[in-house]
């Protein structure tokens, strides 16, 4: 059981925290002919968007309400209205996300009323879905705006059906890159079974080549699809921040769900794998017994310079619950733990204590550790400290492929154990020297 | 500084900025005044502006008084180096809470300020206002003064609320707040009648460190970098120059002209991109200053660079002589760029004319001669045709467009703002024609447009 700190101070020195419609953003970009729209000035759209394209080296479709000092004054309805007619118009979009910023919250607009008085003058716009989010920029942080936009799809979008007994809804949290969830969809079709994912960055920010011309995103679940998730016989869901949707589907269609909140070490893998056996009925694909008998191979060759290693975390909450986990699965101790906005994980997490708090808090508490983990904006923490850094989280604009990288399942489980192990393997080598 | 209607106009309609004459008295040009539209995508807000005018203050504090976005999403982005402290990467921020904005933040902001002084002692501190902290009524200049009475230190509030406008009209809210609190508030300990000012010059990818021994190869020094790599001490002393020169942007044209008003210093506009710019600048600057024993040592100097870069550019020349390029940038740039890409032999087949002046284009005219293309307005779409359209070898903009170019396999150079290569100077020229060779003669062209030999094959033919 942790306890948990939260610094008392005015000032927050390199933030770790990003603000929640980045978040929302992040999680629309997951799904096919989409354009996220932030009602907003428009720097807050022109710095998330920088912020993904750094992250992902990929075109961001994202667009701004472009409010104005008048307009925030006179209220936001015009310009909702014009962006949604401006971006039929010129992007073609199957879907608009629509989320609130700082500025509109603190406003007050009453975005329901203005959505439905938009769609009763526009009666052409009837059959265009628009998933509204509320995400204010004061309030909680990526994490929160992602699973409060996987909510809004899941309450807004799917309609009832049929049960079809080999259909699955899963659900992935802000923790899981587009590696990760392309990882986890191979492994639920090697049970034949048919998973809608929300969202699916593994079609859209993957970073792939194609003929698009990338005014709305490329791939990601369709709108069929989503709208067929009622249908499904079970929810598998990826990231306790997820509980929410999970808990959405179950009201509304009675679909039952379980939440994994890790996938990066082996317990929770076992258990991800056994779970998929007993809803297919299927007995485990053979490769799974070979990749598992490597992963545990790999676990020996790298014990040796995992165990009572020092290493402290400044990541979100599902993520630092799973790095966590991973890291005490493998005999290293935390010596500190910082994340960004509030989570039931929290107090459960198996440290002393976790610190909702800034990289400054992070930069004190870390000093002496072995190794540390978290976005690009600690590498200069790391050369302060001189202490070798893993990158993870968002964003990470100094390493390439992060659209790609996995570390889920066994092959990325083994995958995180060699990175690991090669960083402490170097670093003992190098103090050897000396 | 207080941010009246009456003040963002005259920052929107500055007389000295070419946008606002030269028009005969036909209204006013709409570059400066205009405002993204809803359902657009691109550039920043006010507050970006004032910050990237500013932040390359490098041995300041820049703490963004506001929710958590307009810093938690931005800070330490910026491609300014310093060759000193590091301070101005890191980021500051109140990062509001529903509470503070029920409350109001301005006891937050005094406590902020007052704990980066303590735990950061940095050179001064500068404040910017977004717009949740605007809306809710803080006054910004009240508690800068307040905790600069306390600190001991200068606190400079920037009223940069993203929703007042674009990211140009904040540049210049940032060069506002420099004139008003920072300019003249120090002397210097000695001067010389060589000594200049630069305005407008961020040193983006470290660019400035290409031209700063020039300048000191001939005498010149450079009393302050307004802002890159840029001293508050430096700053608050540099009225005391002799000449301002403004490097390649209109962001800041306020500050030239008012301190020309208050303190009688004049300003050139200058570029530091391609040979010709370059050794213009050099002239100019020598002619204004007046001294003929300089501008002797500004012709042995052009002299003697150019012989060098002649010899450095040769292998380049041969390998970049009549590739095409499309070039998609802002302002002053377009033409600046296009005489930098003839300098390589390379032809210019269309540029944008998006944020230049007449003046700007009259040059661009001259320059890409009568089969070239103006853009005046672009998106990916647009920008795709004209390249197929010119049977352009390759796109030069900014990194906004990388992905277009990208995506259609297209090469590529970055030239705004983020960019990792600086191409100031004459040393810069060498390096933006490597680059520009590597991008055009890189394998992977050939590779990505291939397709997959069994998605061309005949089905059936495949097998001989």
């Amino acid at each position: 059981m942790a306890t948990i700190a939260t610094r008392r101070k005015s000032v927050a020195v390199n933030p770790l925290k990003q603000s929640q419609p980045l978040g929302s953003a992040l999680a629309f970009l997951g799904l096919k002919g989409m354009m996220p729209l932030f009602h907003g000035s428009q720097g807050c759209t022109a710095f998330a968007k920088v912020m993904l394209v750094r992250h992902f080296r990929e075109a961001i479709p994202l667009s701004t309400t472009a409010m104005t000092e008048v307009s925030t004054v006179l209220g936001g309805e015009d310009n909702v209205e014009q962006a949604i007619l401006t971006l039929v118009e010129k992007s073609k979009p199957e879907i608009i996300g629509l989320c609130t910023t700082g500025l509109t919250e603190t406003r007050g607009d009453d975005m329901q009323g203005i959505l439905q008085s938009i769609r009763k003058r526009h009666p052409e716009l009837y059959d265009l879905p628009i998933v509204f989010v509320s995400t204010p920029d004061f309030k909680g942080a990526l994490q929160d705006g992602f699973a409060a936009t996987v909510e809004s799809i899941v309450k807004e979008l799917p309609r009832p059906g049929e049960t079809r007994p080999n259909q699955i809804t899963l659900l992935v949290s802000s923790a899981f890159a587009p590696g990760d969830v392309q990882a986890i969809k191979e492994m639920i079709a090697d049970f034949g079974l048919t998973a809608i994912v929300v969202p699916d960055l593994s079609l859209s920010m993957d970073g792939h080549l194609d003929d698009n011309s990338g005014s709305v995103t490329s791939g990601g679940t369709t709108l069929a699809e989503l709208r067929e998730i009622g249908s499904s016989v079970y929810a598998l869901v990826l990231g306790e921040s997820m509980r929410g949707a999970a808990e959405a589907l179950q009201k509304q269609f009675g679909i039952p769900y379980e939440v994994f909140p890790s996938l990066s070490n082996l317990d929770a893998i076992d258990s991800f794998i056994e779970g998929l056996a007993d809803l297919s009925g299927l007995p485990v694909p053979e490769k799974y017994y070979r990749q598992r008998a490597q992963v545990q191979d790999a676990m020996l060759d790298t014990h040796f310079f995992f165990g009572r290693k020092q290493v402290s975390l400044a990541l979100e909450p599902d993520l630092l619950w799973s790095t966590v986990h991973f890291l005490q699965s493998m005999g290293s101790e935390i010596q500190a733990a910082v994340t960004t906005t509030k989570s039931p994980l929290l107090e459960a997490l198996p440290v002393e204590s976790v610190t909702i708090g800034d990289l400054e808090d992070f930069e004190q508490l870390a000093a002496g550790s072995d190794l540390l983990i978290g976005n690009s904006h600690v590498a200069s923490i790391s050369r302060r400290l001189n202490t070798p850094l893993y990158r993870m989280g968002f964003p990470i604009f100094d390493r390439l492929g992060n659209g790609q990288r996995s570390t889920v399942g066994y092959r990325g489980m083994m995958q995180l154990l060699f990175d690991l192990g090669n960083l402490f393997l170097e670093q003992e080598e190098s103090h050897a020297k000396h | 500084m207080k941010l009246t209607q009456g003040k963002i106009n005259e920052l929107l309609s500055e007389s000295a900025c070419e946008h606002n004459h030269k028009k005969e008295g036909k209204g006013k040009n709409k570059s400066c005044t205009q405002v993204a539209q809803p359902g657009a995508a691109q550039g920043g807000c006010a507050f970006d502006g004032a910050m990237i005018a500013l932040v390359p203050i490098t041995d300041a504090a820049h703490l963004v008084h506001g929710p958590i976005a307009c810093a938690g999403n931005s800070w330490g982005s910026r491609g300014s180096q310093s060759s000193g402290s590091m301070l101005y990467k890191m980021g500051f921020t109140t990062d509001l809470s529903e509470n503070d904005i029920i409350f109001g933040g301005e006891k937050k902001l005094y406590k902020a300020i007052l704990e980066v002084k303590e735990r950061y002692s940095p050179a001064a501190v500068f404040v910017y206002s977004t717009c949740v902290t605007a809306l809710i009524g803080d006054d910004l200049d009240a508690v800068c003064q307040k905790a600069s009475e306390k600190a001991g230190v200068p606190v400079v509030p920037v009223n940069s609320p993203g929703f007042i406008g674009s990211k140009n009209l904040g540049n210049r809210v940032g060069g506002e707040s420099l004139l008003e609190y920072v300019v003249g508030s120090q002397e210097p300990e000695y001067t010389t009648p060589y000594d200049i000012n630069l305005i407008g010059e961020y040193n983006i990818a470290g660019e400035l460190w290409g031209v700063l021994p020039l300048f000191e190869k001939l005498g010149i020094r450079v009393l302050a970098q307004i802002t890159g790599d840029g001293r508050y001490r430096d700053i608050a002393c540099s009225h005391r120059a002799k000449l301002n020169v403004m490097i390649c942007s209109k962001a800041l044209i306020n500050m030239a002209r008012k301190m020309e008003e208050r303190y009688g210093i004049p300003y050139v506009e200058e570029s530091f991109y391609g040979v010709a710019d370059m050794n213009r600048c050099l002239r100019n600057i020598a002619a204004k200053i007046g001294d003929r024993n300089l501008q002797e040592r500004v012709e042995i100097l052009i002299a003697e660079e150019t012989a060098k870069l002649d010899e450095a550019l040769a292998p380049y020349r041969a390998r970049l002589k009549g590739k095409r390029v499309v070039l998609y940038t802002g302002g002053v740039k377009s033409w600046s760029i296009i005489s930098a890409a003839k300098d390589l032999g390379m032809e210019v087949c269309a540029t944008s004319t998006k944020k230049s002046t007449e003046e700007d284009k009259a040059r661009i005219k001259e320059l890409l001669g009568k089969d070239g293309i103006m853009l005046e307005k672009g998106n990916a779409q647009e920008l795709l045709r004209v390249i197929a359209q010119t049977r352009a070898d390759m796109l030069i903009a900014g990194g906004r467009n990388q992905y277009t170019a990208l995506k259609a396999k297209i090469p590529f150079l970055d030239i705004n703002q983020e960019r990792h290569h600086p191409y100031a100077g004459y040393v810069g020229m060498v390096e933006m024609a490597r680059e520009l060779d590597e991008a055009l003669h890189s394998p992977v062209w050939a590779q990505v447009r291939k397709p997959a030999p069994w998605a061309t094959a005949e089905p059936g033919l495949a097998i001989d």
